[in-house]
């Protein structure tokens, strides 16, 4: 019976001793962990624009960029099947009426994650079946080298090895830009491999975020000249108020916490893109949805005509699309007042191990409130969540109503012209519709459903219903 | 047969003294606030702290834990056997939240220096009253502006 108990102590006694070296050993899992150790496997390049070499050096953020490929929806974004996101036209018949004579009548659908943006393009009805301008790729493709061979083809100075972040760099790149934005799609799709990538935010010997989008290294330095308080963009406030001898390059002026959104700014923006002129982001004013229109009304094509974007097919008005102003909508909300960049939310900071890494799986905070909301907001997820829908059904319940009134708009004009209306009569109607729809667009095109700025977006909602009743009006004063 | 226990208990004592040595385990009896950040996941608090307007007056012990003695060493057993745990386990929520009961210990805290200023605010404070915690609106003065 002794013998018994001395076996089942020392037992005991081995289990324990096994017990004290996994802890010591989990310990040491804990302390590894902890000693950073980047592993260079493959010498980067300006030439290099496949994300997988990029990722051989990089594999934690590579493994979030290809998940970008999942399929993810919210309440208002995204959705739809592994094959085709959700159509847009169907679930919103209104927008077919919004958008008669253009392109986006014809094909529109819900966002997809980046990992798509080239493929959906190439096959989007929209381009397609409609000739479009090698524009197009200035957002939907790593394109920095294919711009700067164009450049160099197209007589701009240095070589193809300078950096990019350089006076030859950035020559190559301009001159490039125009000459790719001349071609047809079909060609200039041709010129690109990937998808947005590595490259386009990251400067390959430092891994410093950049920008270098030719349209957003121009209409920023637009915006930086005009008088339009951006106290959340503190670079820019900073240089106006020096000498401005040189003109503002965010590349080597901005902060690193600027460079957070305007990395995601060079895209997430308003912008011309079509056929008539080189495609541009229409700052010189300011940021704010008037500010922006202003400089669309005073603008001339070559042609001499005023700036638009389709002549309505019911209506005759030349109208204006908006794309998908983000950066603009979010510059106005509390969350860019607080200092608070795009990256904060839609790539926070993950820990693997005791590495500190953002999450280049960019997606909807609301697929990932503990991380990005909760380091800010200490309430539960549910709440949190809550808070969001709140504010989302409400700017979808107005954006609602001012679709109605726009759609009600398009029919009383397409009325008065079978009743015979004149040109001249209906100027002033064709111009509130023009006003209108540029005022629901922009929330409706803006990808958070209000929520990067409830209050402007509600301030916008009103404006348009007010200008789409006021065109009714107008009308009727017509018929009188 | 006792020859064997006797062994066997001091393998483990050795083994169980190395590990505890290996895990800088005396450095938990100290106020370094370095010790806080031997487990990696401390090491954003850490970094704040140490760009944070309280980085000259307080460490971390200052404001964590109670400033008697039973009640000091009361918390420091009580989170060390939480945090080795979840660190072990690796099951904790992120981003780290603060539990109740630290909470409470580091408002007190708080007043321990600050509770000439905020009288007026504490003064008529009723027992079951939801307590107004200092760093709902002071809330980089620890560990710096949010990240």
């Amino acid at each position: 019976m002794k013998k018994f108990g001395y076996i089942l102590l020392v037992m005991l006694a081995a289990a324990a001793t096994v017990g004290g070296l996994l802890l010591k050993d989990n310990i040491a899992t804990r302390k590894a962990e902890a000693k950073q150790v980047v592993f260079k496997l493959v010498d980067l390049t300006e030439q290099i624009t496949d994300p997988a070499t990029w990722g051989k050096n990089f594999p934690r953020q590579y493994d979030g960029y290809r998940r970008t490929s999942e399929r993810t929806g919210t309440e208002y974004g995204g959705g739809g099947s592994d094959t085709l996101a959700t159509d847009k036209l169907k679930a919103d018949p209104r927008l077919v009426t919004i958008f008669d004579g253009y392109a986006f009548a014809i094909d529109y659908r819900a966002r997809r994650g980046h990992a798509y943006m080239l493929d959906d393009q190439r096959t989007t009805k929209r381009v397609t079946q409609k000739p479009q301008p090698g524009s197009c790729l200035h957002c939907h493709a790593a394109n920095t080298l294919a711009y700067r061979k164009a450049g160099l083809a197209n007589g701009a100075p240095g070589t193809l090895d300078d950096p990019l972040i350089s006076a030859t760099g950035y020559a190559q790149l301009q001159t490039g830009f125009v000459k790719v934005s001349a071609l047809s799609y079909s060609n200039a799709t041709q010129l690109v491999e990937h998808p947005v990538a590595c490259v386009d935010c990251h400067d390959p010997e430092s891994m410093q975020l950049r920008v270098t989008r030719p349209g957003f290294l121009n209409g920023i330095r637009a915006l930086a000249t005009s008088t339009d308080p951006v106290p959340h963009l503190p670079s820019i406030e900073k240089w106006r108020a020096g000498d401005r001898q040189s003109p503002y390059d965010p590349n080597q002026l901005a902060t690193r916490q600027e460079m957070r959104s305007f990395v995601c700014g060079q895209c997430h923006v308003e912008y011309y893109c079509g056929p008539k002129t080189t495609l541009f982001y229409p700052w010189n004013n300011g940021l704010k949805v008037e500010q922006i229109e202003a400089f669309y009304d005073s603008y001339k094509f070559p042609d001499g005509h005023r700036f638009y974007d389709w002549k309505h097919a019911t209506t005759g008005a030349e109208v204006l699309k908006a794309q998908h102003p983000e950066f603009e909508m979010w510059s106005q909300g509390i969350h860019a007042r607080s200092g608070v960049a795009c990256a904060d939310c839609h790539m926070p900071y993950r820990r693997e191990g005791a590495i500190k890494i953002s999450d280049h799986w960019v997606r909807s905070p609301l697929l990932n409130v503990a991380n990005s909301c909760q380091v800010c907001h200490h309430f539960p997820e549910d709440e949190i969540r809550d808070r969001v829908a709140l504010i989302q059904d409400r700017n979808h319940a107005l954006l609602s109503r001012a679709e109605d009134a726009l759609v009600a708009l398009i029919q009383t004009i397409g009325g008065a012209m079978k009743n015979g209306a004149t040109d001249t009569q209906l100027k002033s109607a064709r111009d509130l519709q023009r006003k209108a729809q540029w005022r629901v667009d922009f929330v409706n095109a803006e990808n958070s459903m209000g929520f990067h700025a409830p209050q402007e977006a509600a301030r916008i909602l009103a404006e348009a219903i007010d200008y789409a009743r006021e065109g009714e009006i107008a009308v009727l004063k017509i018929q009188q | 047969m006792k020859t064997l226990l006797v062994i066997w208990t001091g393998i483990l004592a050795g083994i169980g003294g190395y590990t505890f040595f290996y895990a800088n385990g005396l450095s938990y009896l100290s106020n370094d606030p370095r010790a806080c950040a031997n487990c990696h996941i401390m090491h954003e608090q850490f970094d704040g702290w140490q760009k944070a307007s309280h980085h000259a007056v307080a460490t971390c012990n200052d404001c964590h834990v109670p400033h008697d003695f039973i009640g000091k060493w009361l918390t420091k057993a009580s989170n060390g056997h939480h945090h080795s745990e979840a660190f072990t386990l690796q099951n904790f929520h992120e981003p780290i939240q603060i539990r109740p009961g630290n909470a409470a210990v580091l408002n007190a805290n708080c007043l321990y220096c600050h509770r000439d200023y905020v009288r007026e605010i504490t003064a008529h404070r009723t027992p079951n009253a939801e307590e107004l915690k200092c760093v709902h609106c002071h809330d980089s003065v620890g560990h710096g502006p949010r990240r």
